[in-house]
């Protein structure tokens, strides 16, 4: 037999769980719209073309995004080479090795670079390597891209390597293992996985960055075949596509952004994968 | 084996006596027992002198001096947070780990000062073992990865002779018979007594002259301890092993000699059935017979 308040109780729950229910629908709805929305406008236009031709000139049909797909794919390439070490190397500092005083600077400072704008980035690579060169380049644009990675994956490698035991640091040490070679083989190792998931993870936010593009990487109608070359990328090339005039550029903008999309979403299934697999 | 030890605990250096009890009159002059033949003097594995740990502004440990031979196993008791860990762990420079710790006073072990100027902490601890209380044997790596890294991670690469360190140490540890089959599965795969005797296989692994274990059982099943223990005697021939224990049955069973330790101090120390039977000291009696600790 009810009392008064647990009917009460029970309303209450119910309300509290059909808002909860109500906010996931909220975040999800927005997130299937968008994507249908782009499949719809986007498949259309995807086709063999799309993804082996070179842009047309303006007003011509035809032509595809291939370089700006292997642009994006190739910025992202030297973005991870010149950031991830970086990173890398100062999340190790801040796990391994660093004072506790020195520490809260270097967080608080990684965490002001997390938050700057990318735009800012493309005018730091903009000074610092598009002006010395005289001219835009891909090394340009994979440098903006690297320095928003370089605090991401510093501050996730420290989490994940302080997530690993004190004990296994001990254990290498009473075996006379010297310092650094425990740092490598095994704090890293018995991290890796973690580690990896940040760089995808990174790679995953920096894979739609426009602004630091525009100013350092400028974008191309063609193959690009030199670092010190302007490259295209996916970001750069819808945007000049979609405030074109011409509608069949429009139409391949919005290809170019479905294949963006699909893009960041392999990154992100792969990082699922990962987690997925290291619970094992 | 042993040799008769003075009632003088502390110093070792003091000449070997014959046992009064046994009448020399009566014994042929030929060949005199074994007790009062003159040993060579027992080597000393630690001479611990004056030594005093702080962390930070706390004082661990309170003017220890203490001499453990080498070749026999010594136990260090005494109820939680006396010392005992610190102790131990001072004695391969573990402590130095912990932030904000230093230390007055000297640990020479075989002669050899430990915290000398010069003396490289690596290589202290490659001759001075420790295996821990709760088993850590790496997660990435297999069995036999495991038992060898002690070896691979400081440049040893001869397969022959990586494989015979393998076996032996394998063996010494009495694990091999029970994993001789899957070297290769993870060494997180084992049960808890077998994670245990496998970190015990990689320390011997690198050939220490001295073992430290820290309560190595306490997370252990009685017939996994059973294992360790007698794992602990045959090692008493070639190597010395100092074992912290809480469990003073075990250190009975174990030890040769026993340290009692209490808020820091050093308050007993002696032959382990004098320890136990005939305590001179009022507190070791009182822990011992189980009045508080």
């Amino acid at each position: 037999m009810l009392s008064r308040y647990d009917t009460y109780r029970k309303f209450k729950s119910s309300c509290m769980s059909g808002l909860a229910i109500l906010c996931a629908i909220l975040v999800v709805t927005p997130l299937a719209l968008v994507f249908i929305y782009l499949l719809k406008m986007g498949f259309s236009s995807l086709n063999w073309d799309f993804v082996t031709k070179l842009p047309k000139p303006a007003g011509e049909t035809g032509g595809g995004m291939a370089n700006a797909i292997l642009g994006t794919l190739e910025l992202m390439g030297l973005a991870l080479v010149m950031g991830v070490p970086i990173g890398l190397m100062g999340g190790i500092y801040l796990s391994e090795y660093g004072s506790p005083k020195l520490n809260g600077w270097i967080r608080f400072g990684a965490d002001v670079l997390n938050g700057v704008p990318s735009i800012v980035w493309g005018l730091v690579g903009f000074v610092l390597a598009v002006a010395p060169m005289g001219g835009y380049s891909a090394f340009a644009g994979g440098m903006a891209l690297a320095f928003i990675m370089i605090p991401l994956v510093l501050r996730t490698t420290e989490e994940v390597l302080l997530l690993v035991p004190t004990s296994y640091r001990e254990a290498g040490l009473a075996l006379g293992i010297p310092r650094w070679k425990i740092t490598v083989n095994i704090v890293l190792r018995t991290a890796m996985k973690g580690i990896i998931t940040g760089v995808l993870l990174a790679l995953g936010r920096i894979a739609g960055e426009t602004a630091p593009l525009i100013f350092t990487a400028l974008g191309s109608p063609l193959w690009n075949h030199s670092l010190k070359e302007p490259i295209a990328a996916l970001p750069i090339q819808i945007y000049f596509y979609a405030i074109s005039p011409f509608e069949d550029q429009n139409r391949q903008a919005w290809a170019g952004a479905l294949v963006l999309i699909v893009l960041v979403f392999l990154l992100s299934a792969s990082v699922r994968v990962l987690s997925a697999r290291r619970k094992k | 084996m042993n040799p008769v030890i003075t009632h003088k605990p502390f110093s070792m250096s003091d000449p070997v006596k014959s046992d009064p009890v046994t009448p020399l009159t009566t014994q042929p002059v030929a060949a005199p027992p074994a007790a009062s033949a003159p040993a060579a003097p027992v080597e000393i594995a630690f001479d611990i002198q004056d030594l005093c740990i702080y962390y930070g502004t706390h004082q661990a440990i309170k003017n220890v001096t203490i001499q453990i031979p080498a070749g026999s196993v010594t136990a260090i008791i005494g109820p939680s947070g006396c010392g005992k860990s610190t102790a131990l762990r001072s004695l391969n420079r573990m402590h130095e780990l912990t932030p904000g710790a230093r230390h007055t006073g000297k640990i020479l072990m075989k002669g050899q000062d430990l915290y000398g100027p010069g003396v490289d902490a690596t290589l202290v601890r490659r001759r001075v073992g420790m295996i821990f209380q709760k088993s850590n044997p790496f997660p990435t790596l297999s069995i036999a990865e495991n038992v060898l890294v002690g070896l691979r991670l400081n440049g040893i690469r001869d397969k022959s002779f990586l494989n015979q360190r393998l076996e032996e140490s394998l063996r010494m540890a009495a694990l091999w018979d029970e994993v001789k089959d899957f070297l290769n599965r993870p060494g997180t795969g084992l049960s808890g007594g077998q994670q245990q005797r496998l970190c015990i296989a990689r320390a011997l692994a690198v050939r220490p002259e001295i073992i430290l274990m820290d309560e190595p059982c306490s997370a252990l099943d009685p017939i996994a301890t059973a294992k360790v223990e007698e794992l602990i005697h045959s090692l008493k021939a070639q190597y010395t092993v100092v074992i912290v224990t809480h469990n003073m049955q075990q250190a009975a069973r174990v030890s040769e000699r026993t340290a009692f330790f209490y808020m820091g101090k050093l308050i007993e120390y002696g032959p382990t059935e004098q320890i136990f039977m005939n305590p001179k000291d009022p507190q070791t009696e009182a822990y011992v017979s189980g009045r508080f600790g």
